[in-house]
């Protein structure tokens, strides 16, 4: 695979190339924007930094209103696994850190760090540059530092893409210059105007992942940024197994998968991801965004973005600081014509609707597509699917979208799932060809995210559910320990009868020995101790003491003890018969009367009757005899019930 | 920005239009009807004319009754493809009240009563066709011979004028002087057939002037006409290869089977294409998409079994053609065959573990 630069230029053979199912050819429009030069777009006053300009976790701000920043500078910091920095694009000030309309399908609103910028883009430090061959954990880590994503449009943080798995080994890196979708350019636009640092990006990619072969595929409409590649290539040094891949142009042959199936006859498998084969795809602008990262130690904090459309006054491409606003954009590309229907972030296949001028560009912007009503005419209302079938033809994943479209429209997410509703990659090719005009694509939105909400609810309920089965499974448990225990001490009374009855008559003091009743043992979990805290624990056992299990066999509410050799007369002793937890109280209460005897003796009366008025003494002294009373009538009617 | 904007992509321009699908059909009808009404006369054509306005009334109507927009429905030019298929495919001399019935039934309740457009289990033309055979067949197998001298001088048989053709139509009197013998022949399949059942060999049948080089005089040149229609539809996109190529290939294979083991009680395959609707059939209707199978391996199905079963009802059925009971008969199968050849999935393994 080490072919010197000169076999990629020359191309010694034809590299086998496969096609996918479907795929449509569009009119592809990009010579409205291809032919102007890069320019770099001056600076806007007030820049807004969205924190979640990727896919994954928001950053954390690093910083707080009225602090100063440079530019370059860590603003916010990647919280969790999946997640990506994000720096100042420019110096000046922290203004607001607040909630702002930003570029997102959802049309959210998002936090963002707003900087109104000082005019004097002044840098702060940077770190130093990487050299020609950095240490792999160097460069993953200047990625991540970077703040870099998939500039392709998807935002996925490329630190996060390149931490191959374990057991993983990536033999092809794939950098995606297909540029498929119609409009966009500014791919294009890189690779004629800055090919050497595209190959920079691709040279660390290769080293980074050992990878055997660097396939940049590019479509055959961009024959100028063929002609620039294969002259980079050709004088280049260090370029070994990079090669230039012209592929037929057929939307959406850009599309990850897609791509890998045209240059290698792989599918990634359905929900899976290309490392798992062993492919690893990166934009041809991460790549060079990384380059711009190791070699100069700069982080992402500008994009390419096309400006385009008939609606738009001077479509071209610019360097856009990230974070400007959309306007001021417009206004540098002539601004919108009257005749404008629809302005899209995106593509017109993929895009989605700009409807606040003043949302910021993010990472994941690479078009401002200003439509005509020609280049969009209104297309009607939906008419009844002819079943022609036309969105089968046209499906690159080989699905079938108009039985996806009945299964959806009846709601009936199982069968929109047989069908595969979760392999669609939403390229819009169906809705295209739908003769119908049926808007298919946002059927599918809508089921994937019923299906998403429903599997939501199903884990929520699953999860009470094993919540509910661990509970009752407890309190099972426990309740089987408790009469495994009663059983035992049953059988313990059954063996030796009489002093288990000597003890059970023992006066409250006796219950401070138990060792049940001990201060050290908490009184609320002791019927749990003695068990020997498992559900095994059989009448045999030793190690309890026969104090413990006479106190615990006489308890009064337990319907499995009719046998039971009746309580004592005495309500103390009977208290501290009946279960460890009463035996305690009374123990307790037994050294309070004790204190308060002995308090009595030193002439002190205790305090909380010491200065009680004569009405609540009254009280107090007639709740005393009620209480006499009734204690009289229970010993009598406990006495009665003795056998 | 005004009214109409797109919510969600893509928004990109829609590539295709129903209308504009429908008007290429239409016009692929072009050729092959002109060579009709050469050889059948103005019958053909005051029969369209017929059964197109009755077709629009109908669906207006029904669209009416359902509290629909009456124009969108028209305007899908659906109805009027069903009624352009359903008058080629009856006899040129068929009396109004007949078409009318046959496109009433086709509309009302083939096509409206199950939803309209795009939720019809059946081709409505061809039920509207099969529904007339079996309730008027005397009718409905009253062709006129081809206007051809030989078959013409042959037979002793007239031609009708457009004002014969109309009156015929409208009051069924024959102009005077002329009776039904004078006007009508057996078509080629009628012929074929019967005289098979007569025992008679193939070599003796051929002698017929009635013969052309592969089917009947005029007819094989109505089914050329016809097939020009259906490949231009294939260039353009309008219809995939593969339903007519697989209802051909499911009706010659069979022939040849069977002209091959006895050529003297079975003929020459390419009778079958150029007899009868075969052509018409493989290209305009079995085409249908609303009632076809969708996916390609179940079109291929759908289509070769349409040719099979068209096959096997000429020789042992007792309709003279058979392409509109295949049609119908595949209608009712195209469902269950789309569930079980749907494609493999990008990224999915050859057999699905599901």
């Amino acid at each position: 695979m080490a072919s010197p630069p000169h076999a990629s230029q020359s191309r010694p053979g034809p590299r086998p190339l496969w096609t996918f199912h479907g795929g449509l050819h569009l009119p592809d429009e990009k010579a409205l924007s291809s032919g102007v030069p890069l320019a770099t777009a001056p600076l806007s006053p007030l820049l807004v930094i969205p924190l979640q300009q990727h896919i994954g976790a928001p950053a954390k701000p690093l910083v707080g209103v009225g602090d100063r920043v440079g530019k370059g500078q860590l603003i916010g910091e990647a919280q969790g696994a999946m997640s990506a920095t994000v720096h100042a694009p420019s110096s000046g000030t922290v203004v607001a850190i607040e909630e702002r309309p930003v570029p997102h399908a959802s049309g959210l609103s998002a936090p963002c760090i707003l900087i109104e910028t000082d005019g004097r883009d002044a840098w702060a430090e940077l770190p130093p540059p990487l050299g020609p061959r950095p240490d792999p954990e160097a460069l993953r880590e200047r990625i991540r530092w970077a703040g870099i994503v998939g500039l392709g449009g998807a935002a996925f943080p490329s630190s996060v893409k390149l931490r191959v798995p374990a057991g993983q080994r990536i033999h092809t890196l794939i950098l995606n210059g297909a540029e498929c979708e119609p409009y966009i350019t500014c791919d294009d636009r890189l690779m004629r105007d800055r090919p050497g640092r595209i190959l920079a990006g691709v040279r660390l990619l290769r080293d980074l992942l050992q990878a055997e072969a660097c396939l940049i595929a590019v479509e055959d409409n961009k024959p100028e940024a063929i002609a620039a590649l294969r002259q980079a290539l050709a004088t280049g040094e260090d370029l070994y197994g990079i090669e230039l891949v012209v592929i037929p142009t057929l939307y959406p042959s850009g599309g990850e998968k897609q791509l890998i199936r045209i240059l290698t006859g792989k599918e990634v498998p359905s929900r899976g991801i290309p490392a798992q084969i062993g492919i690893l795809c990166q934009n041809i602008a991460t790549a060079a965004a990384i380059a711009e990262a190791a070699e100069e130690g700069k982080p992402l904090i500008s994009r390419i973005i096309t400006l385009t459309g008939r609606a738009m006054g001077q479509p071209r491409n610019l360097e856009v600081a990230l974070g400007t606003p959309i306007k001021d954009l417009l206004a540098l590309a002539g601004g919108l014509g009257s005749g404008l229907r629809q302005l899209l972030i995106g593509g017109p296949m993929m895009g989605f609707a700009c409807d606040d001028l003043g949302m910021p560009v993010t990472k994941g912007v690479n078009c401002l597509l200003a439509l005509s009503a020609a280049e969009a005419p209104d297309p009607g209302p939906a008419l009844a699917c002819i079943r022609c079938g036309a969105c089968a033809e046209a499906c690159p994943a080989s699905l079938l979208p108009q039985q996806l479209y009945w299964h959806a429209r009846a709601r009936d997410l199982d069968q929109a799932r047989a069908y595969h509703l979760f392999d669609c990659i939403e390229c819009g090719c169906c809705a295209v060809v739908c003769p119908s005009h049926i808007p298919l694509v946002q059927y599918y939105r809508f089921a994937k995210t019923e299906c998403l909400a429903q599997e939501r609810e199903k884990r929520q309920a699953e999860h009470a559910r094993q919540r509910h089965e661990a509970k009752t499974a407890r309190l099972e448990r426990l309740e089987e320990e408790r009469k495994a225990n009663l059983r035992k001490k049953k059988e313990a009374l059954a063996e030796k009868p009489a002093p288990a009855r000597a003890s059970a008559s023992a006066p409250a003091a006796a219950a401070r020995t138990m060792p049940l009743a001990d201060a050290s043992a908490p009184a609320d979990s002791a019927p749990v101790l003695p068990a020997g805290g498992g559900a095994g624990s059989g009448a045999g056992e030793p190690g309890a003491p026969s104090g413990t299990v006479t106190a615990l066999a006489g308890s009064p509410g337990n319907p499995g003890t009719p046998g039971t050799p009746g309580a004592p007369g005495t309500p103390t002793a009977d208290t501290s018969a009946v279960d460890p937890k009463k035996a305690a109280i009374a123990a307790a209460l037994q050294r309070a009367a004790e204190k308060k005897a002995a308090l009595a003796r030193q002439g002190q009366a205790p305090k909380n009757t010491a200065d009680l008025t004569p009405a609540q003494r009254r009280q107090v002294e007639a709740a005393e005899a009620r209480r006499r009373e009734l204690q009289a009538a229970e010993s009598a009617s406990s006495g009665r019930e003795q056998p | 920005m005004s009214g109409g904007i797109v919510i969600s992509s893509p928004f990109a321009g829609r590539l295709n239009r129903t209308d504009r699908l429908m008007l290429q059909v239409i016009l692929a009808l072009i050729p092959g009807t002109l060579a009709m009404v050469w050889y059948f006369g103005w019958g053909v054509l005051i029969n369209m004319a017929l059964a197109s306005a009755f077709a629009l009334g109908c669906e207006a109507l029904v669209m009416r009754l359902r509290g629909r927009p009456i124009l969108p429905a028209i305007g899908d030019l659906s109805a009027l493809v069903t009624a352009l298929l359903f008058a080629i495919t009856v006899p040129p001399t068929l009396p109004w009240w007949l078409t009318f019935l046959g496109i009433a039934f086709a509309i009302f309740i083939v096509k409206q009563l199950y939803g309209g457009l795009g939720y019809n289990p059946f081709n409505p033309a061809m039920a509207g066709y099969v529904f007339l055979l079996v309730s008027y067949p005397v009718e409905m197998t009253n062709w006129l011979a081809p206007a051809i001298p030989e078959v013409l001088a042959a037979h002793d048989l007239a031609t009708l004028s457009f004002v014969d053709s109309l009156r015929l139509i409208l009051t069924g009197t024959l102009p005077p002087g002329l009776t039904w013998d004078a006007v009508s022949a057996a078509t080629p399949l009628d012929e074929m057939f019967s005289q098979l059942d007569h025992n008679s060999t193939i070599p003796e049948i051929l002698q017929s002037p009635l013969w052309g080089d592969f089917g009947g005089r005029g007819w094989e040149w109505v089914g050329n006409w016809f097939l020009l229609g259906g490949l231009w539809m294939i260039w353009r996109g309008v219809i995939s290869w593969r339903i007519p190529v697989a209802v051909l290939a499911g009706i010659l294979l069979p022939a040849g089977l069977f002209w091959l083991f006895d050529p003297q009680a079975f003929p020459f395959p390419a009778f079958h294409i150029f007899a009868g609707g075969t052509i018409l059939g493989a290209f305009f209707i079995a085409t249908d998409p609303v009632t076809a199978c969708t996916t390609p391996k179940g079109q291929l199905i759908y289509g070769a079994a349409i040719g099979f079963i068209t096959f096997v009802i000429r020789h042992w059925g007792g309709y003279p053609d058979a392409v509109a009971f295949a049609v119908l008969l595949m209608n009712i199968a195209a469902p269950m065959i789309d569930h079980y050849t749907q494609p493999r999935v990008f990224g999915h393994g050859r057999r699905e573990e599901t």
